[in-house]
């Protein structure tokens, strides 16, 4: 075993060398496939994302990850020649039915993009926003809720004076954090983050981190991210993928300490990718 | 709808939401409401289209490409002079408008940037676009015509000209505002002066969208007839020089369809056909390069 550059820390319930408590599925993917037109971009993608656990995609850039991800909430579904085969089960919902309700499934899993996208509206709108399209609530009620999601977002204490402000008026890593308070907001069960820190400096990127293991607590989180350590940190199982395929499923702590593929290896070490 | 799978205990992502049922019926209205609005557009422009072919099919024949046009109450002749006329004045036109249209908005977009003169140039430039073609062709009338001691098909190319600045200047201008920023940078960082990061680098990055704007400048001046009836008029018979009248296309199914006679009624609609033919061939073309801009 080569002496291994990233530092595996305790991720959010991990017993560090022993292996994880099996969570209940959240999400299952079976005999996953995916098309970009005639490209076939991910190959019988088989892996389940247990309840309230962090769930971290790895691999080089083109390998599909992100592609996976925007499975999970049918987002490809924007874009013509897209298409999915297999199944995908979000609980008892099939997530690939044709007639499902997008608007019902975006609901219920969130998603962080890349870079921030705050709304072009005030900080207190962009929380209260997305609450008010399934629910009617009073003044006082709403500013409960856009406290707690801020808080959520641990962005609370840096906005609480201003919460007129525009979005747009935070720094990066502020906007960040206010877009996962607008996802957290509407009680979604599942997460998608698609490399919520890769534009941000360090200091944001530690803050959003700690985020994530805090949220595992009630929401099940998958994320994308082209930072090994951020995986190893904050995530308790890791999929290392390749080229479209899944090649290995694992808990965080063997994956980045004892890979049982090659090409695992010789990724998270640093030799290709 | 997988509705009850959806309906999870207490939250409030439900469809059967009354908040959220209400979105979707209206949604459903609205949707409605936009697809009868295009339907209704696309209805008369089919029937437009439709009746065109229709009558303009029946008069095509050999013969209007290879007669010159008929005198009045003639049951033969065609449109050779007037298509001839239409491609020189329309070529002459283009040629003359779009280098300077590109030049100028070369300026606007790469050298002018920061000016006081280039928001002064934009604003004249919009009025100019949209400037009703009669006051241009009116223009030129006083401008060249009356100086000139008459009608000619070089006042007309001029007056086309007029047409073909402003478009292919917004065109040029906004294509080259697309090229990135870091494009410029880079070469500029390897040594280039500022002509050569304009015309190897801004102008390659902007090419198909630089001729789709002159594409679709020609396609506008195409089937101009106000610009030409005070400057090159028309002429009834064959006729290639730029100092005297010059019969056209336009021009030609003006004076046609308004006459009493039912061939020269037919060679319009056949004259209006071949317009349309020409115009729907250089914005198609123009779309293809579009397209392969967005793939490349």
């Amino acid at each position: 075993m080569t002496e291994l550059s990233v530092s595996v820390s305790q991720p959010a319930h991990a017993l560090h060398g022993q292996p994880l408590p099996e969570a209940p599925a959240k999400v299952t993917a079976r005999n996953l496939n995916f098309y970009y037109g005639d490209h076939h971009a991910l190959k019988n993608i088989n892996l389940t994302l247990g309840t309230n656990r962090v769930t971290a995609f790895i691999g080089p850039s083109g390998c599909g990850k992100s592609t996976l991800l925007r499975i999970f909430n049918r987002m490809y579904d924007l874009y013509p020649g897209q298409r999915a085969t297999g199944q995908l089960m979000l609980d008892n919902t099939n997530i690939l039915d044709p007639k499902l309700d997008l608007n019902l499934l975006r609901a219920r899993v969130g998603m962080v993009f890349q870079k921030p996208t705050p709304f072009p509206m005030t900080i207190y709108e962009n929380i209260a926003f997305g609450i008010r399209l399934y629910e009617k609530i009073s003044k006082s009620e709403m500013d409960d809720r856009v406290e707690k999601a801020l808080r959520g977002g641990a962005l609370w204490n840096e906005v609480k004076d201003k919460l007129n402000a525009s979005g747009l008026s935070l720094s990066g890593g502020q906007q960040q954090r206010l877009c996962i308070a607008r996802t957290v907001a509407v009680r979604p069960e599942v997460i998608l983050f698609d490399e919520p820190c890769s534009a941000l400096d360090p200091i944001s990127t530690a803050k959003v981190e700690e985020l994530i293991q805090e949220l595992s607590e009630n929401y099940t989180i998958a994320i994308v991210t082209h930072n090994m350590q951020q995986a190893a940190r904050v995530s308790d199982k890791t999929a290392f993928m390749y080229l479209g395929e899944l090649i290995e499923f694992d808990d965080t702590s063997k994956i980045f300490t004892s890979p049982s593929d090659r090409r695992t290896q010789d990724y998270i070490t640093g030799r290709f990718g | 709808m997988t509705s009850v799978e959806m309906s999870t205990v207490d939250t409030p992502v439900n469809p059967v939401n009354p908040i959220y049922a209400r979105r979707r019926r209206r949604d459903l209205v609205v949707r409605g409401l936009c697809i009868a609005a295009a339907a209704f557009g696309v209805t008369w422009l089919a029937l437009i289209l439709f009746t065109l072919f229709y009558n303009g099919l029946a008069g095509l024949s050999l013969q209007v490409f290879t007669a010159d046009t008929p005198p009045p109450g003639a049951s033969e002749g065609g449109l050779r002079n007037a298509i001839v006329g239409s491609i020189m004045m329309t070529v002459i036109g283009v040629g003359i408008g779009a280098p300077l249209g590109l030049f100028a908005g070369t300026y606007l977009a790469e050298y002018g940037r920061n000016d006081r003169l280039t928001s002064v140039i934009r604003f004249i430039n919009d009025i100019l676009l949209s400037a009703p073609s009669i006051i241009i062709g009116l223009f030129i009338y006083g401008a060249v015509v009356v100086p000139m001691g008459g009608f000619s098909a070089i006042a007309g190319a001029l007056a086309l000209a007029v047409i073909v600045i402003p478009v292919v200047l917004r065109t040029t201008e906004d294509m080259l505002l697309l090229v990135p920023n870091p494009l410029r940078e880079a070469a500029s960082a390897l040594g280039l002066p500022r002509s050569l990061v304009i015309r190897r680098i801004a102008y390659r990055a902007a090419r198909s969208g630089l001729i789709t704007g002159v594409l679709l400048a020609t396609a506008r001046v195409a089937g101009e007839t106000a610009p030409l009836l005070f400057t090159a008029l028309s002429n009834q018979f064959w006729s290639l020089n730029l100092s005297k009248t010059m019969a056209n296309l336009p021009v030609t199914i003006n004076n046609f369809v308004q006459s009493p006679y039912a061939y020269w009624k037919q060679l319009a609609w056949s004259g209006a056909l071949l317009i349309t033919l020409a115009v729907l061939a250089l914005n198609v073309g123009a779309r293809i390069l579009g397209a392969e801009r967005k793939t490349k």
